[in-house]
């Protein structure tokens, strides 16, 4: 299967990690990965502060890039979503409409696409240690992906689960209003910080990198020893 | 405009309220509480996504025909004896209740609690006029006694506990028992009952009025709306003019939804309609009824992109599960409307100047959509305020624009993209200690207050894919 890694900015600039366990992981799950490499930025953070003309250049650019996928795959659930709204933005727009519709069709988040179009649960993963998961609020709510990263995350060998406190709560990251609401992301997060001490739990796993650029940010100004992973660089795992 | 409360701007207020810890605690609490029963109840319901879908639909098509069911709504009022007064204003609104209330030259005024009116400023209108107004609901009269502003449109006194309370009516009602509440409540009970007895005129809100018969519906615990409407010999309520369902059926629809979604309870101990004033032969009930039907802007939202914010029926459901409102709590909006509700309405009704920080206050994270019972989607509401504070009001800062501008020709030009990413490593470097940012310049020195921010990699992922063996571009 053909898929086209839409790898997201922040996975390009500063988690490159994440992006190589995408890529490995999609491969051993038998896919031919693919980079087109005009991907820029799916135009988020000013789509989400209110400039939604001057973000229109940056979503026209994406809807091009990937034109000629059969499959989008992103390893973050709020970037994927940015993707799935593209159609409502552009609806008054009978041109670009329509490209942007078949852009969302054919977007899935990394762990959605792996259980829901490759039909897998069990990816072969291994890594010892005791885990917990951060569900990311695009992901979860907006996206409406909540089963497929606990599915695979349960099958990874060695790998003790334990659920996060308070799950349904925003870490706080928020986009810009992790710096334009800077005190009350503090407290977000700081709770949100002493939920996942709470169980103990060696990694903190996420499928969203804002999320864990926050919470694990504020656990190392801490100098707290739980350690941060994206749910790809778990899942490539093989002990 | 008086939907205002409190001093200072946004961040004074946050900042203030941040270092209420009482308050952050019973918010926390009361939002735990309220989210596991309010999940409960539309488990046990079953079906909730329909039902939602259905108090949807019934809120949609009546603010669609709104001028009908108005229409139909003042007919019927009418009819059965009823005065209907058309508020356009806030003002308008006041100055009716506050006439009434001087012809029938009352000296007491019961009130059971209403938003609305919270929201046009009635009891100082009323108190002006030499009228004493006393509030009935508990909440709303501890607020009363302290002259305090509600932090939240179902539990205005949430911000308060009970030693606090306490000590309010040690000191302006010579209160002398414990800080227990069962005591405090049988106190103030019996002193409100004489209240009720000796009162001229009571106020009430409405939950929902129903067009077909021209009745109003109000949804309490305490029971103090029934006696606020049965004993005094005028009874006068007041609604936004979107509050209206067609029938009684559609009526107990919304206010399955209503209970489960403010309080996690199928039903609220009292729930009562009520059609015009008393006939003959008929037991209790006041001699004149008056239906205040207040716009204050609500017909200025119809036909916009914010249409649906006036499908609410004013739950708090939202309120209850966000996360920003359970640290900043209700002063900090600075509006009688808190949370995610808040934040859509305050800019609508009393305008951008004093409230264009609210619509900010969200991490969008979709907390508020998800739970609200008539579907209203809030977050996204939130967002389109933020589009209008930019593109209308002009009213974004300048260095977010050339920000965003410059974001915005960065994101769509794969060699501006090329340029950026690759200066980004060396640009920071001189920030950089251990692969980590502690103190970024720019934008980055808000994150790094409290937060460790990565550095940008020496080799981005594009440049790994290119380079790998086996690596496929296009």
């Amino acid at each position: 299967m053909k898929v086209s890694l839409f790898v997201t900015c922040l996975v390009d600039l500063f988690k490159t990690n994440v992006g190589k366990a995408t890529v490995e992981l999609l491969e051993h799950l038998g896919c031919e990965v693919d980079f087109p490499e005009s991907q820029i930025c799916c135009g988020q953070p000013s789509y989400n502060s209110g400039y939604v003309e001057e973000t229109k250049d940056a979503m026209k650019h994406m809807i091009k890039t990937f034109e000629h996928s059969e499959y989008v795959v992103a390893p973050s659930g709020s970037c994927a979503f940015m993707f799935k709204e593209y159609p409502h933005i552009f609806k008054d727009d009978p041109i670009w409409e329509p490209k942007a519709r078949e852009l969302a069709d054919k977007t899935y988040e990394l762990t959605q696409f792996i259980v829901e179009v490759l039909g897998v649960e069990d990816v072969g993963a291994k890594m010892e240690g005791k885990a917990t998961y951060h569900t990311s609020c695009h992901m979860t709510r907006l996206l409406g992906v909540k089963e497929a990263p606990i599915k695979l995350l349960r099958n990874v060998k060695g790998l003790e689960f334990t659920p996060l406190p308070g799950a349904h709560l925003c870490c706080g990251f928020g986009g810009t209003f992790s710096v334009k609401m800077g005190p009350i992301s503090e407290q977000m997060v700081d709770e949100k910080v002493s939920n996942v001490e709470s169980t103990g739990a060696d990694y903190l796993i996420s499928a969203d990198c804002g999320c864990l650029m926050n919470i694990g940010g504020r656990m190392e100004r801490q100098g707290k020893p739980i350690r941060v992973m994206h749910i790809a660089e778990v899942l490539n795992h093989r002990g | 405009m008086s939907i205002k409360i409190g001093v200072g701007d946004f961040k004074e207020r946050v900042h203030e309220e941040l270092n209420n810890e009482f308050m952050r605690g019973a918010v926390r609490g009361a939002q735990e509480r309220l989210r596991i029963k309010r999940l409960d109840e539309a488990e046990q319901l079953g079906n909730w996504e329909e039902w939602r879908s259905l108090g949807e639909e019934i809120r949609q098509h009546v603010l669609n025909h709104l001028d009908y069911y108005l229409y139909e709504l003042s007919e019927n009022v009418a009819k059965r004896g009823g005065h209907v007064f058309f508020a356009r204003t806030s003002e308008e609104a006041s100055q009716y209740v506050k006439e009434v209330v001087q012809k029938k030259k009352a000296k007491k005024v019961v009130k059971s609690k209403s938003m609305v009116t919270e929201e046009i400023n009635l009891n100082s209108y009323l108190e002006e006029a030499g009228c004493e107004v006393i509030e009935t609901d508990l909440g709303e009269y501890i607020l009363q006694v302290d002259e305090d502003h509600p932090s939240h449109i179902v539990a205005p006194a949430l911000h308060k506990n009970k030693n606090q309370i306490r000590e309010v009516f040690k000191e302006k009602l010579h209160y002398s028992n414990t800080e227990k509440p069962e005591e405090i409540t049988a106190f103030v009970r019996k002193h409100l009952r004489n209240e009720f007895l000796t009162a001229d005129v009571g106020i009430t809100g409405c939950n929902f009025a129903i067009a077909e018969t021209g009745s109003i519906t109000l949804v309490t615990n305490e029971g103090n709306a029934d006696l606020v409407m049965s004993i005094p010999k005028t009874h006068i309520a007041v609604m936004g003019m979107e509050r209206i369902v067609p029938t009684f059926e559609e009526m107990e629809v919304l206010v399955s939804l209503l209970c489960r979604s403010a309080v996690g309870h199928k039903l609220t101990s009292y729930v009562t309609a009520i059609t015009g004033p008393r006939e003959e032969g008929e037991a209790d009930g006041p001699e004149e009824f008056h239906l205040v039907i207040v716009d204050n802007g609500r017909s200025d939202i119809l036909g916009t992109e914010f249409q649906p914010v006036l499908q609410c029926i004013r739950c708090a459901a939202c309120i209850n599960v966000c996360p920003v409102y359970r640290h900043i709590g209700g002063h900090s909006y600075g509006s009688i409307y808190p949370g995610p509700i808040g934040a859509v309405l305050s800019p609508l009704l009393g305008g951008y100047e004093e409230y264009k920080e609210l619509p900010y206050a969200s991490s969008l994270c979709g907390a508020c959509t998800e739970a609200c019972p008539v579907k209203i989607p809030l977050h996204e509401l939130l967002l389109k305020h933020r589009q209008v504070i930019v593109e209308r009001e002009g009213k974004a800062p300048f260095s977010e624009k050339i920000m965003m501008k410059a974001f915005g020709l960065g994101a769509s030009s794969d060699m501006l993209y090329g340029l950026g990413s690759r200066a980004a490593h060396s640009a920071l470097k001189p920030f950089t200690k251990n692969a980590r940012i502690s103190k970024g310049p720019g934008p980055l020195k808000a994150w790094t207050k409290i937060r460790e921010f990565p550095a940008p990699e020496k080799e981005r992922f594009r440049d790994w894919f290119k380079n790998r063996e086996g690596g496929k571009q296009s």
